[in-house]
C-alpha cells in the first residue's frame, strides 16, 4: 500500500507543476497588458512603470513564475488587481459556497444515479432499463445552466416555492442552516446533480451488467443465495469504481459550476470566476483556477488512494 | 497452354458471392437501431434546417420591432413568439442553429485530427517521447472541462474564435489519450511485428495497419464530444464570452433572454429547448454508431 501511496503522488507532482505553470501562463496568453483595468487612462509612463514593479511584471518570464510558484505555495496568490484584496481569501470564501451545493449535488447525483443504474443493469433489456438509461442519456445531454432556467421558471416564477437565486436573504456572509436559507440551496443543487447522476447511472449500469456475468454469480445462485444475497455482493464489487467516479464528479462540479451559478448568482467559485473574467482581473481569475485545478488533482489522488485502500487489485496495476 | 486451360476448369469454382465489408455490417447494424436512426434524422434537419436557414426561415432574424416585444407563443406572424427585441422567434432559432451547430462540430473535428496525430504518434513511437507527451495531456486533463473551456477564453477574450480555440485545446487531450491507448494496444499486434519485420517502415505500418484500426473508436469518442461540445460552446455564449449579438446563436438568445422569464418564461426557454434537442440527438446517434461500429468502451 505504501508503495502505491508513493507512486501515486509521485505521478502527481509534475502534473501539479504543469498545472501551476499552466495557470501562470493564463495571464500571458491574455492580450493586452494586465494592468490596464487599474491604470487610469491617462497614466504617465513613470507611474506605469511603477505598477509593473509592484505587480513584478518587469521581471524575466521564468523569475517570475519562480517567485509566483513560492509564494502561491505559501498561500499567497497575490492580490485581486479589481479589489485589492488577497486572491487567496477571495477564492477561500467562495470555495465554501460552491462545496456546499456541489457537495449536496453529488450525494443527490450519486444516490438517483445509483438506484438507476442499478435497476438498469440487474434488469438488462427490460422497459425499465430503457426507462432509466434513457433518463441517464438526458442527464448528460442537457445544458444544465438552461435546466437551471426552467427550474427558475417552473418553481420559482410559476409556482412560487423557492427563491430564484442568491444565497439567502443575508447574502452568503449571513448564513444559517434553517429552512429559509437552505430553500436557496435546492433549486442550484437539484440543477447540478442532474449531470453526476446520468454519469453515475450509466458507470453503474455497466458495472452491474459487467459483475452478473461473471462466473460467481451463478455460483452464489448455485449455492441457494436469494436475491438479496447475490445483491450484496454485487453492491460491494461495484462500490469502489462507483465511489471512484463519484469523487471524479465532485471536482468536475467544483470546477464546472461557474454557469449555473451565474444562472442562480450563487456566490460561490464560478461567481467569482465570471467576475473575474468580465473586471480582467487576472491575479484573480489565475489564483481561482490554480486552486480548483489543484483542488481536482488532489481530489483525483484521493480517489485513487480510496480506491487502493478499498480494492487490493488497484494497487498492482 | 489451351490443354491447361481446358484441364483446370473443372477446378473453377463459382464466384463466391462478395462478402459484405465492415462497413456494410455497420450499416446493418445501424438500421435495425431505431433510436439511433431516429437520432440521426433529426442531425440532418437540424444540419439541413442551417445550411438553408435564409430559404427555411419565414421572417429576417435580425429585423426588430419595439411595438412587438417579448410576445408570447402563438402570436399571428410569431409562431413561437417574439424576442427582448421583437425579433421572430422561430427565424432567430432557425438561423441560430447555423452557428450553435458551427461551434459544436469544429472544435471537435479539429481536435480529431490534432488529438489523433499526436496520440496516434505517442502511442506507435513509445518510450521518452509517449512519457512526454502523455505527461502534458495529463495536465490538461487535470483542469475539468468546463473550467479549462472559460479559463482559456476568459484569459483570451470574448469572440468566436477564441471560443473556437479554446473548445479545441479542450478537447485534444481526451481525444489523444483514447488515441494513445488504442494505438498501443495495436502496436503489439502480431500483423504490426510481421509488417515490421519484412521491413516495412513506420509511416507504412502507421497507415497500413494502424490507422485502419484505431480511427474506428477515436471518431465513435470524439462524435460522442460533439453534444457536450455544443453545450460548452452556448455556455461560453451564455456567460457572454462567445459571440457577440446580433448574430443569433443559442448560447446567447439564451443569455439575452435570461431577464424575460418573468414576462415571457417559455419563449426564454427556447433556444435552450434547441440545444438540449441537437445535443441528445447527437449523444443517441453516436451510442448508436458505438454500438453499430462494434466499439468497446
Amino acid at each position: 500500500m505504501l508503495k502505491y501511496l508513493a507512486k501515486r503522488i509521485l505521478y502527481v507532482m509534475p502534473v501539479a507543476f504543469g498545472v501551476s505553470l499552466f495557470c501562470f501562463l493564463l495571464v500571458h496568453i491574455a492580450p493586452g497588458d494586465p494592468l490596464t483595468s487599474v491604470l487610469p487612462p491617462d497614466a504617465s509612463q513613470a507611474m506605469q512603470d511603477e505598477l509593473r514593479k509592484i505587480y513584478g511584471f518587469d521581471r524575466p518570464l521564468p523569475v517570475q513564475f519562480g517567485l509566483w510558484l513560492m509564494k502561491a505555495l505559501q498561500g499567497d496568490l497575490g492580490t485581486s488587481i479589481a479589489t485589492g484584496r488577497p486572491v487567496a481569501a477571495e477564492v477561500w470564501r467562495a470555495v465554501g459556497n460552491t462545496l456546499l451545493i456541489a457537495g449536496l449535488a453529488t450525494v443527490i447525483g450519486f444516490l438517483f444515479g445509483c438506484l438507476f443504474g442499478f435497476v438498469a443493469g440487474y434488469f438488462r433489456g427490460s422497459y425499465l432499463d430503457k426507462f432509466a438509461s434513457m433518463l441517464a442519456v438526458l442527464g448528460v445531454s442537457v445544458p444544465h445552466y438552461w435546466l437551471g432556467m426552467v427550474m427558475v421558471i417552473v418553481f420559482s416564477v410559476q409556482l412560487g416555492w423557492l427563491p430564484p437565486g442568491g444565497a439567502g436573504p443575508g447574502g452568503s456572509a449571513a448564513w444559517i442552516w434553517n429552512w429559509e436559507h437552505v430553500s436557496y440551496m435546492i433549486l442550484p443543487a437539484i440543477t447540478m446533480s442532474v449531470i453526476p447522476m446520468g454519469i453515475i447511472a450509466r458507470t453503474v449500469r455497466a458495472l452491474v451488467a459487467d459483475i452478473l456475468n461473471q462466473e460467481f454469480v451463478p455460483a452464489l445462485r448455485a449455492k441457494g443465495l436469494m436475491d438479496f444475497g447475490v445483491f450484496k455482493h454485487v453492491v460491494k464489487n461495484a462500490a469502489p469504481t462507483a465511489l471512484a467516479v463519484m469523487g471524479l464528479q465532485l471536482g468536475y462540479l467544483l470546477g464546472g459550476s461557474i454557469l449555473i451559478e451565474t444562472v442562480f448568482s450563487w456566490p460561490g467559485t464560478g461567481f467569482l470566476l465570471g467576475n473575474a473574467i468580465f473586471q480582467r482581473d487576472l491575479p484573480l481569475l489565475q489564483g481561482t483556477i490554480l486552486l480548483l485545478a489543484m483542488f481536482f488533482v488532489g481530489l483525483n489522488v484521493l480517489v485513487d488512494i480510496l480506491q487502493g485502500l478499498l480494492d487490493p487489485r488497484v494497487r498492482r496495476r | 497452354m489451351t490443354a491447361i486451360t481446358e484441364g483446370s476448369a473443372a477446378l473453377v469454382v463459382p464466384p463466391l458471392a462478395k462478402s459484405p465489408g465492415y462497413w456494410a455490417g455497420v450499416w446493418r447494424r445501424f438500421k435495425k437501431d431505431k433510436v439511433a436512426v431516429g437520432a440521426g434524422l433529426v442531425v440532418l434537419a437540424i444540419i439541413l434546417m442551417a445550411v438553408f436557414a435564409d430559404y427555411v426561415a419565414p421572417a429576417d432574424p435580425t429585423r426588430s420591432s419595439m411595438l412587438r416585444r417579448l410576445r408570447p407563443i402563438g402570436t399571428p406572424g410569431y409562431p413561437l413568439g417574439a424576442d427582448e427585441l421583437g425579433r421572430d422567434m422561430l427565424s432567430r432559432l432557425i438561423h441560430g442553429a447555423r452557428l450553435s451547430l458551427f461551434m459544436g462540430v469544429v472544435p471537435v473535428f479539429v481536435a480529431f485530427v490534432v488529438g489523433s496525430v499526436i496520440g496516434i504518434a505517442a502511442g506507435f513511437f513509445g518510450g521518452k517521447f509517449n512519457t512526454i507527451t502523455m505527461r502534458t495531456v495529463d495536465v490538461f486533463y487535470a483542469f475539468p472541462s468546463v473550467l479549462l473551456a472559460i479559463a482559456l477564453s476568459g484569459a483570451l477574450g470574448a469572440g468566436i474564435t477564441n471560443s473556437l480555440l479554446s473548445l479545441t485545446i479542450v478537447f485534444i487531450p481526451p481525444i489523444a489519450r483514447i488515441a494513445e491507448s488504442v494505438t498501443t494496444q495495436v502496436r503489439g499486434m502480431d500483423y504490426v511485428e510481421a509488417a515490421r519485420a519484412s521491413g516495412a517502415n513506420a509511416l507504412t505500418i502507421i497507415r497500413v495497419h494502424v490507422l485502419g484500426n484505431v480511427l474506428g473508436p477515436i471518431f465513435v469518442y470524439a462524435t460522442s464530444l460533439i453534444s457536450v461540445s455544443m453545450i460548452l460552446a452556448s455556455g461560453l455564449s451564455f456567460l457572454g464570452l462567445g459571440n457577440k449579438p446580433p448574430t443569433p446563436e443559442w448560447g446567447l438568445m439564451l443569455n439575452t433572454l435570461r431577464t424575460a422569464i418573468y414576462v415571457q418564461p417559455w419563449v426564454a426557454a427556447l433556444p435552450g429547448a434547441a440545444i438540449f434537442i441537437t445535443s441528445i440527438s447527437f449523444n443517441l446517434l453516436s451510442d448508436g454508431l458505438r454500438s453499430a461500429m462494434d466499439v468497446k468502451g
